[in-house]
């Protein structure tokens, strides 16, 4: 592994962090699991660059932070959670289902183990099936920065997070995420998440779907519905979801909702990753099962307590 | 210097550590605990999986302050977890017989102290190379902790990013069932006594020869005592990194070194002007450049090369170094290296770009396509290929104090690296010494050389060790891969399968360099009719110089390309004569007494309508079974079955001396030592030489000590290639250990009274008519008598014909036969193996158990092959240069292996084996590509399988990805 930074810091409480940041004045970032950081840093260094950085700090040692726990009507993931922690998490996994399903599916049981959620959201990659289950769920981000002399919590919306491919609106070299949060299914609510990979390249996904709904006598009462990559940000179907909104799903209904769908996305072909036509044939199928699944689970069990 | 204060293996440790080190590079170079491994940096591989506070991470890209205050535990540290009685254990004294490893290493560790899992993996043949196996095993051993009682796909989850490259999935598979039973059980009883249930049937053994048998170096393997390149360490020893091109074609005006000359801790920066000798290097043309001097032709080329007191510096002094490019047009592909107007890119062979024409021709071509009454022709294409062998390429160059210069690496040809080092040096061979280390995974990829003359040229210039050590980017840019090739293919049949022409026009992506190309497009040609006895035949080859990475060895050799275009028009001929696939094959398939599209007469050992036979009934008997099951799978998904055959030359051919040399010496303990410089990849060679030199002597296997690839010490076992190690070097030995025995019986002779022929040599004893003689006593004996102890023979193979004299252009051929079951997702185009059901006529099995890994690893190699592995290069510029870029096939990919072994004994092979390194994955890519079109009716004409193309082409109703 090439050396690409100087320093490493293990911080315990959020100050101390952002004490270390200042300190540093932009030429140290944050640190999570480093699953993605070291491995795209290093890649960067192969390709000519030398991206340095005098430290690295290391958000995960923070107290608390590697908890998740129920507070104020929301579930809340601190910024040292893997994403073992989230699969194995039977809080996780009755009431937040998409996201439990989309981080068993992130890298393998290594980079699970110390990979976090917040990591991935802070990275902000279109694909990243934590963000498309976390933009389903409505997540926000805790971000917190120096603001001197005190430290400024914000929680922000997470689509507020994303700004492009890889950009994210939290400064890294300046700020942290410390949480996202989330409100749990309840009673006849539900979430379900897919996705399809290619077998060669990237390990990246083709795309990925998650939907978090809401039923009363079968009809959606709620329906939130986001895809990536489909647009440079973690996309959420606000028409689609629209229109679905108030009804029963049968056939006809779901031949509309693609249709809409279709029209909203703008998927695009990547080299060496997937076509546009193919990722367009995904869509209709991932729709189909995320809606199905989460409205299945919402009407046998909802939330369960 | 920060403290990293910790737990090891339970025992606490304090050491002082850059604040920038990853835990992986603590525990090798700090604690010298090199069990764990290295294979990509980008937590892709898993070989550096290590368990911290209870959970396995990648500590490659762990940082190592991240483990202050926590326990590690690393493979060293794995059988110690396993509290047993000790007693108990002393029981088993059988199961110690396996604590010497190849290299001579002395593992503290003894069989009967291992973990479960360690045991199992032995015993069940789950480790070959061995580099991945530590990852493994502590990937395992996580899963175990959490999970006592895992199902087949609990394994594959937990084991889905830790890979082994030699595919011993299955095996691994067993081993982790049968250890978690062991450890519920908690058991003392002897992993021995598992059974072992992926093993085939074979005919009834010898002494030793056709009995299972554990690998001589598996105990170091499961360890983590192995010693590969890099677990090396010397005084004084530093870091060389070279400089690789930056244009993929470019004249190089000038190379400016004085600034990294000028850098603090450069030992030396050496330019094409520092190479006393020859210019260049290669195996059959030398035609690249040790370092480049007046042009570069690949992004792999080096350029200038440094040694320094640490990796930083010397990658840093690249930095430094200044050369001058003037760029050139890129020739990206073979059709256009071609055409006349190109732009050379070597001029290696004289003929401009093009680096061999190989012609093929066999009766009347335009003849056989006027008689037959069906003709069918397609155009196929398949991209480079990666090896993808877990341990990158290391070397160490290191001065002795005699003036000579060794040079320890992981090579498949260690005499030809020490020639070709000496050439560069200008130095005689016998100035240079070649020391083998283990070698984790070659495939093909280590046959060329990598950085042997760069480190011997550093120790040279700095009089101190130096080592290079590649990371896993250089890797991957550097090395040589298998050839891309364009194959058009026209076969014609007559109405009732009888199969009258085949023509063949292939064009091979040699690369910037020649490195085996020339052979590796001859066998690709010489193998493009198939196993088939067809009349009349026409293949014309170009292998071709590009400004792409060189294309070298790649376990097929060729073959697996032109297969997957024989196999696929057989099918489609199938089809369109309404014939059922098998008896096309049948029909067709090379026997005693046909002819070869070379001219050679097919004498013995041609085992393929066997190999048929048992697949087809299988197959047949599974469609029947499970009529209403198998086939017959979840909404949206199809199922079908696909076949294909193949066949791979053992051996060199070609009219190319064949030779391999061993020696066998006898020690008055009792024990024998045979050695030669033939590499182990993970084979199993030690393994099967050591069974040999025990069966000719009649000595428990235990008993006989392998030592491979030391120039000093150890014959020319000749190259790893051509599946071809165990005939050559397997009869060297042969005859190595009976004229010992010869020798022996001649002092037991006067002893026990009896004629030589009359003596029976057994289980440490020679005998006649109840009286008896220990082995250590005879050798005793032997020497008072001033009889020679050690016996050397250099075993020349049966002679073969170059191409196009009509004579045996090779010795002998394996067969296969292959089916597939498929399942094709329709929404998305995905494609899963179910089953493989295999069989692979290998003359006869030495070491079954070897041998199913063989077979086990071929078929998931080309399971890549067909369907995740592709190696991207747009227009010259490498686009797979990270791991993380090429996708391997993992545990969750392995599907269920019925495997067969035909015994169709050759007489020249050693107790009738032939080779089985290749063929077992040759026929595994047409064989699944068969199984689609079957599923949905639509031909893949281009590897690899491509969903996103596949799913398009089904839902538009076209019947073809081209």
């Amino acid at each position: 592994m090439m050396k690409v930074f100087e320093n490493y810091h293990l911080p315990t409480t959020v100050n101390e962090a952002l004490a270390l940041l200042a300190q540093y004045d932009g030429r140290a970032r944050v640190i999570a699991g480093g699953t993605d950081l070291l491995v795209d840093t290093q890649a960067e260094v192969y390709e000519g660059h030398r991206p340095h950085f005098d430290a690295l700090i290391d958000v995960t040692k923070i107290a608390g932070a590697n908890e998740i726990v129920e507070r104020d009507g929301f579930i809340e993931i601190g910024c040292g959670v893997t994403h073992t922690q989230i699969v194995n998490s039977r809080l996780i996994q009755q009431r937040a289902t998409a996201l439990a399903e989309a981080s068993f599916v992130v890298g393998g049981p290594q980079v699970r183990n110390v990979a976090t959620l917040c990591g991935n959201v802070a990275h902000a990659l279109p694909a990243a099936d934590g963000t498309v289950a976390l933009m389903a769920l409505e997540g926000d981000a805790l971000v917190s920065s120096l603001q001197s002399p005190a430290i400024r919590n914000q929680w922000r919306p997470l689509a507020e997070i994303f700004l492009g491919p890889g950009t994210s609106a939290v400064d890294s070299t300046r700020e942290m995420i410390s949480a996202i949060r989330f409100r749990p299914c309840g009673a006849n609510e539900a979430s379900a998440f897919a996705r399809v990979m290619r077998p060669q390249g990237v390990a990246l996904p083709i795309l990925g779907m998650a939907v978090r709904l809401e039923i009363r006598d079968w009809r959606l009462e709620t329906v939130a519905i986001s895809a990536g990559p489909v647009a440079p940000i973690p996309f959420r179907a606000n028409r689609t979801e629209e229109f679905l909104r108030g009804k029963i799903l049968d056939e006809a209904v779901l031949q509309e909702a693609t249709k809409i769908l279709l029209s909203e996305v703008s998927p695009r072909t990547s080299a060496h990753r997937a076509t546009k036509e193919y990722r367009v044939e995904l869509l209709p199928m991932l729709l189909e099962q995320t809606l199905r699944t989460a409205i299945e689970r919402a009407s046998n069990h909802g939330s369960v307590h | 210097m920060p403290t990293l204060n910790f737990s090891v293996n339970s025992k606490p440790v304090s050491v002082e550590i850059e604040a920038n080190e990853y835990l992986a590079s603590v525990l090798r170079y700090k604690l010298g605990l090199t069990g764990t491994k290295i294979g990509c940096d980008e937590a892709e591989c898993g070989a550096c999986t290590v368990i911290v506070n209870g959970t396995s991470v990648d500590s490659c890209i762990y940082p190592a302050l991240k483990a202050q205050g926590a326990e590690v535990l690393t493979i060293e540290g794995l059988a110690k977890t396993w509290k047993q009685n000790a007693d108990a254990r002393r029981q088993t004294t059988d199961e110690e017989r396996n604590a010497s490893n190849v290299k001579r290493e002395t593992s503290d560790v003894k069989r009967g102290e291992l973990h479960p899992l360690q045991s199992q993996f032995i015993h069940q043949g789950a480790t070959q190379c061995g580099f991945c196996t530590p990852g493994i095993l502590m990937q395992s051993k996580a899963l175990l902790d959490e999970n006592p009682n895992p199902t087949d796909d609990d394994i594959k989850v937990a084991l889905k990013d830790t890979f082994c490259r030699c595919g011993c999935y299955v095996s691994i598979m067993n081993a982790i069932r049968f250890a978690a039973q062991e450890i519920s059980q908690q058991s003392p009883v002897s992993s021995l006594q598992s059974p072992i249930p992926n093993l085939p049937t074979t005919k009834s053994p010898l002494n030793i020869i056709g009995k299972p048998m554990p690998r001589p170096d598996a105990v170091a393997k499961v360890t983590g005592a192995a010693k590969y390149t890099d677990d090396y360490v010397f005084p004084n020893m530093l870091h060389g990194a070279t400089l690789r091109a930056k244009f993929p074609h470019a004249n190089i005006l000038n190379i400016d070194t004085s600034k990294a000359k000028a850098l603090d801790g450069v030992r030396a920066v050496l330019t094409h002007n520092d190479v006393p000798g020859s210019k260049h290097h290669g195996l059959i043309y030398n035609d690249w450049p040790v370092l480049c001097y007046d042009k570069v032709r690949y992004q792999g080329d080096a350029v200038a090369i440094v040694a320094a007191d640490t990796r930083e510096i010397a990658q840093r002094a690249l930095d430094l170094i200044e050369v001058e490019y003037e760029e050139l047009p890129v020739v990206d592909n073979p059709i256009d290296a071609l055409k006349p107007e190109t732009i050379i890119v070597n001029d290696g062979t004289g003929h401009g770009n093009l680096l061999k024409h190989i012609h093929v021709e066999k009766g009347d071509i335009e003849k056989g396509f006027a008689d037959a009454d069906i003709v069918v022709e397609n155009e196929y294409h398949s991209p480079f290929y990666e090896q993808a062998f877990l341990e990158p390429e290391c070397a160490i160059g290191r001065p002795l104090d005699s003036g000579r210069i060794e040079v320890i690496v992981g090579s498949q040809i260690p005499y030809e690296d020490r020639r070709q080092i000496a050439a560069a040096l200008d130095i005689a061979e016998s100035q240079v010494r070649v020391r083998g280390a283990l070698i984790g995974g070659g495939f093909g990829g280590k046959e060329d050389i990598a950085a042997q003359i760069h480190v011997a040229l550093l120790a040279k210039a700095t009089q101190r060790p130096v080592k290079m050590l590649y990371s896993r980017h250089e890797s991957l840019v550097f090395h040589p891969k298998r050839h891309a090739t364009i194959i058009k293919l026209k076969t014609g049949a007559k109405k009732d399968g009888t199969i009258i022409a085949s023509h063949a026009t292939i064009y091979g992506d040699s690369g910037a360099y020649a490195s085996l190309g020339d052979k590796v497009m001859t066998r690709a040609a010489t193998h493009a009719a198939g196993p088939y006895n067809i009349e009349n035949v026409k293949i014309d080859c170009y292998a071709m110089y590009t400004n792409n990475p060189p294309a070298g060895a790649f376990r097929g050799f060729g073959v697996t390309q032109s297969t997957f275009a024989v196999e696929s028009n057989m099918d489609e001929l199938a089809h369109k004569l309404n014939m059922d696939s098998f008896e096309l094959r049948r029909k067709n398939a090379l026997t005693i007494g046909s002819t070869t599209s070379t001219g050679q007469v097919v004498k013995e050992s041609a085992g393929l309508l066997e190999c048929i036979r048992l697949v087809e009934e299988t197959v047949k008997r599974e469609r029947l079974e499970t009529r209403d099951s198998s086939l017959q799978s979840p909404v949206s998904n199809l199922r079908a079955w696909g076949f294909a055959c193949a066949y791979k030359n053992t051996g060199l051919g070609g009219g190319a001396p064949d030779k391999s040399a061993a020696e066998v010496e006898v020690f008055e303990d009792g024990t024998a030592e045979v050695r030669t410089s033939a590499a182990e990849i993970g084979q199993g060679l030690p393994t099967i030489l050591a069974m040999i030199t025990a069966e000719e002597l009649g000595l428990p296997y235990e008993r006989v000590r392998v030592l491979l690839s030391d120039t000093d010490l150890t014959p020319d076992g000749g190259p790893t290639t051509a599946s071809r190690q165990t005939f050559v070097t397997g009869n060297a030995a042969r005859y190595a250990a009976k004229g010992m025995r010869e020798i022996l019986a001649e002092t037991a002779s006067e002893e026990l009274d009896a004629a030589p022929e009359q003596l029976v040599f057994k289980d440490g004893y020679v005998s006649r008519n109840g009286h008896k003689m220990e082995f250590a006593e005879l050798v005793k004996k032997a020497r008072a008598e001033n009889r020679p102890t050690r016996y050397l023979h250099e075993y020349l193979a049966p002679a073969t014909k170059p191409l196009g004299t009509e004579g045996d252009m090779h010795f002998g051929f394996s067969y296969a036969a292959q089916a597939a079951l498929v399942e094709l997702n329709t929404d998305t185009g995905e494609v899963h193996v179910l089953k493989i059901v295999t069989a692979t006529d290998i003359g006869r099995a030495l070491n079954p158990l070897a041998l199913q890994g063989q077979v086990e690893g071929g078929i998931m190699m080309c399971l890549g092959n067909a369907l995740t592995e592709e190696y991207i290069v747009e227009h010259g510029k490498v686009w797979t240069d990270l791991l993380a870029k090429y996708k391997m096939p993992s545990i969750k990919h392995t599907p269920e292996i019925v495997s067969f072994l035909v015994e169709d004994e050759i007489s020249s092979g050693p107790y009738g084996a032939k080779g089985v390194g290749e063929i077992s994955s040759i026929p595994t890519t047409p064989a699944i590509t068969n199984a689609i079109y079957n599923a949905c009716g639509v031909r893949v004409k281009r590897l690899p399988v491509d969903q996103d193309a596949l799913l398009l082409a089904m839902r538009a109703g076209r019947d073809v990805v081209l």
